[in-house]
């Protein structure tokens, strides 16, 4: 045990540092789920990562990388949230498709989506949940039909992030015609304005089109775009969905930072009477360096060989949970005006609290409901039976 | 940067580990209490033998000088097994304590030995633990600390719902012959005295939280109800992975709060303080989702889970109780600089 950063590691926050600060835009750029003017500010911002060499550290060179190790993306994650930059519009690429092609992907895939990937000019959304197949994702009924070397995709998916704006997505098929379940399932990259292929945004909460419907109607593409083989589909899956859940779509620094600016709110505006949201504030900033720890501890075994085991699963639980509760101290500091929207004329804004807090709802349902992380940890890491 | 334990330290975790499943499964406990007696003199002479004694003695003193990551490792095994004899506090405290407030006294090399115990009253708690079968008692008085022989003293037992917890209210006078050490120098020895305490309770919580869970997770695959295993319904198998999840995300807590321990700054005192916090949480969560999962017969006295919820209990308070440890929380939260690159950073790192 060691827990103090390298020479080389500290010089590497350095660098990231200093280049975010000569390159973060100052102002905010508009949300990338509303609007395609908010989604291509995003794209540019991509580029301007990919520039400097920063989109994904962790890729080889060759695909636009640097081929660090997990402890140096998780510095960069921590300069990155730091600094403000804007969110990352291609996370269903970087952080879930990337890392599952890296993994199942023929170097002529690699060649081909990667470089595209990192430097945001692809834009992918994963298009895995049908109206019938959410949590029982295995009940998936869109197929891919083999025709010559090509497939042609039918069925609707649903709740895919991005979608609206995205232009490619990774889908899962049934290519096995009456297969059963988790078999005869394959993944297939498709692009988003292929004929036959409809996309229709679907709003959310908060009024925003942060996910969409996508309609297949005979959308012909290639085999080279299938990822894997023929019904290695739910293997690869269940790949991504331990990126998702552990350890790369919420890197711990996202909530360390949203702790740092809830302890300034708190100095700010709370009540220092009142004791109970001072612990509160305490709990979140433990909450937050808690799930900090914890992902370095994986980060050193990841690193020391070891496989990633059943923590996707805690740590689900954990980031969502947390995700909540640390924005609902924030709105219970703003009190009555906790329900007010962002108000260029109002004296005291109060910030992004209310978004954030309405986004984290969504947290405990994606990437596997916690109901169903539950059920995983009991039967896989507690061994308690079906 | 790394998180992991050397291959020492895994095999001390195992050998610990073993010599508690060995000497000190539940059976062992309940003959203890059966026989009225007060610590097990075989199990003692074994942990002793297994060279637990001086751990965190240092080396120039014999000791074997290793580390609060090490002695964690121990105290943990310690709680798994609701250990009654006084190993950690013994070892992990009185003893690094009175290497450094009285390097070469006469008692240290009987206490490095585990011929002799030495118990502690530091002012975090209200009563002694241990104190009948001490040789000697390390007590403070006005800021000073006195090493006191037990037949000096008058012992007041102060029974505690955990049977082989052992409180006593202690009389004594002080002297200048019993002084170890002015309260000047005695002050920073008494805050790493709190530290270990704090720390290694938190060690045991969670070796009670893993034992509850696993107690309970033994029983729900046998018990059936309905025509099947109570562990395959839901509301069961969720309750379990809300402990497990508590204990997942206290781990490396603890951890780290080992690990920095020597820095005895805010920040690392932050650390040990939510390591205490999170782990006495999961073992409190670990203990009652335990009963729950074992309905009438959790609440017996003829299942084990007793000891444990108990256990929890008598140490979720001593060495500094939740109020305490979220003021200093709150104190390192509000008062100094927050964000991801702080986390693994001492304070004279900004100097
Ligand atoms: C903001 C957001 C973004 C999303 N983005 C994407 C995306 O990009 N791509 C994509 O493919 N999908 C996406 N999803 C869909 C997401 O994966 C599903 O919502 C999720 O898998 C749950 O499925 P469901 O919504 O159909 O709920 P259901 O499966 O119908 O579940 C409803 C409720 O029942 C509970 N439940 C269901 N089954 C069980 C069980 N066996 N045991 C216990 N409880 C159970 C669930 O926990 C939940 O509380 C997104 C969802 C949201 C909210």
């Amino acid at each position: 045990m060691n827990l103090t950063y390298t020479p080389e590691q500290r010089a590497f926050r350095a660098e990231i540092r200093d280049w975010l600060a000569r390159h973060v835009p100052d102002k905010p750029l508009p949300s990338f789920d509303a609007t395609r003017e908010g989604f291509e500010a995003h794209r540019a911002w991509e580029r301007t990562l990919a520039e400097g060499r920063w989109g994904m550290v962790t890729w080889p060179r060759e695909y636009g990388g640097r081929g660090v190790d997990l402890i140096q993306w998780l510095i960069f994650e921590e300069e990155y949230y730091r600094s403000g930059a804007p969110g990352r519009v291609n996370q269903n690429g970087i952080f879930l498709l990337g890392p599952t092609l890296m993994e199942f992907g023929t170097p002529e895939q690699k060649a081909r989506f990667l470089p595209a990937m990192a430097s945001g000019d692809e834009i992918w959304a994963q298009a895995w949940s049908e109206p019938q197949a959410g949590s029982d994702l295995a009940s998936v009924r869109a197929t891919a039909t083999r025709d010559g070397d090509h497939y042609m995709l039918n069925g609707l998916k649903t709740w895919s992030s991005r979608a609206a704006f995205a232009d490619w997505a990774f889908g899962l098929f049934r290519t096995e015609p009456g297969s059963q379940r988790h078999k005869g399932l394959t993944l297939i990259l498709f692009p988003l304005n292929a004929p036959g292929v409809t996309v229709k945004p679907i709003a959310r909460i908060d009024g925003k089109v942060g996910f969409a419907e996508i309609f297949l109607d005979d959308v012909r593409v290639p085999v080279s775009q299938r990822l894997g083989d023929d019904g290695q589909g739910w293997h690869i899956c269940m790949v991504t969905a331990g990126f998702e859940r552990g350890l790369m779509l919420r890197s711990p620094a996202r909530y360390q930072v949203a702790a740092a600016r809830l302890a300034a709110l708190y100095r700010r505006q709370g009540n220092p009477a009142d004791s109970a949201t001072r612990a509160a504030v305490a709990r979140a900033w433990m909450d937050a360096e808690a799930y900090a720890l914890s992902i370095y501890s994986t980060a050193s075994r990841i690193l020391a060989g070891q496989p990633i085991g059943p923590e996707t699963s805690t740590n689900k639980i954990f980031w969502s949970e947390l995700d909540v509760a640390l924005n609902r101290v924030a709105l219970s500091i703003l009190g009555a005006r906790a329900e007010l929207m962002p108000d260029p004329d109002e004296p005291d804004p109060t910030g992004d609290w209310l978004d954030d807090y309405i986004f984290s709802l969504a947290g405990p349902i994606y990437a596997g409901s916690n109901e169903i992380q539950r059920n995983i940890i009991a039967e896989r890491m507690l061994g308690l039976p079906r | 940067m790394n998180f992991t334990f050397t291959d020492e330290q895994k095999m001390l975790a195992e050998v610990v580990r073993k010599l508690m499943d060995d000497r000190c499964p539940p059976p062992a406990l309940r003959s203890l209490m059966d026989a009225g007696a007060v610590h097990d003199k075989g199990r003692w002479a074994a942990i002793v033998e297994t060279g637990l004694m001086p751990v965190l003695v240092p080396a120039e003193q014999d000791g074997l000088g290793l580390a609060e990551v090490d002695f964690a490792i121990v105290a943990e095994a310690a709680g798994r097994a609701a250990l009654p004899e006084p190993l950690v506090e013994h070892a992990g405290i009185a003893l690094p304590l009175l290497a450094a407030a009285a390097p070469g006294h006469t008692l240290l090399s009987a206490a490095m030995a585990g011929e002799v115990t030495v118990a502690i009253g530091h002012p975090v708690n209200p009563l002694v633990a241990d104190a009948d079968t001490a040789a000697a008692l390390l007590l403070v008085h006005d800021g000073e600390l006195h090493l006191v022989e037990r037949d000096a003293v008058r012992l007041i037992r102060k029974p505690s719902i955990d049977p082989f917890r052992r409180l006593f209210a202690v009389e004594w006078v002080p002297s200048p012959a019993s002084r170890l050490a002015t309260a000047a120098t005695a002050g920073p020895l008494l805050a790493d005295a709190l530290d270990r305490g704090a720390l290694f309770a938190a060690a045991q919580c969670l070796g009670i939280a893993q034992r509850c869970v696993d107690l309970a997770v033994d029983y729900a695959k046998e018990r059936t109800q309905f025509g099947k295993p109570i562990g395959s319904t839901q509301a069961v198998k969720h309750l379990l992975a809300n402990v497990q999840v508590k204990i997942e995300f206290a781990r490396p807590v603890l951890q780290s709060a080992a690990a920095r321990f020597a820095a005895r700054d805010v920040r690392s005192r932050a650390v040990i303080s939510h390591a205490k916090l999170v782990a006495a949480e999961a073992a409190d969560l670990g203990a009652r989702t335990a009963i729950q999962v074992h309905g009438a017969m959790g609440y017996s006295w003829e299942v084990d889970v007793h000891f444990f919820l108990k256990r929890a209990l008598a140490l979720t308070y001593a060495w500094g109780d939740p109020a305490f440890h979220t003021a200093r929380i709150e104190q390192r939260v509000l008062n100094h600089p927050l964000g991801p690159d702080q986390t693994f950073l001492n304070e004279t790192d900004h100097a």
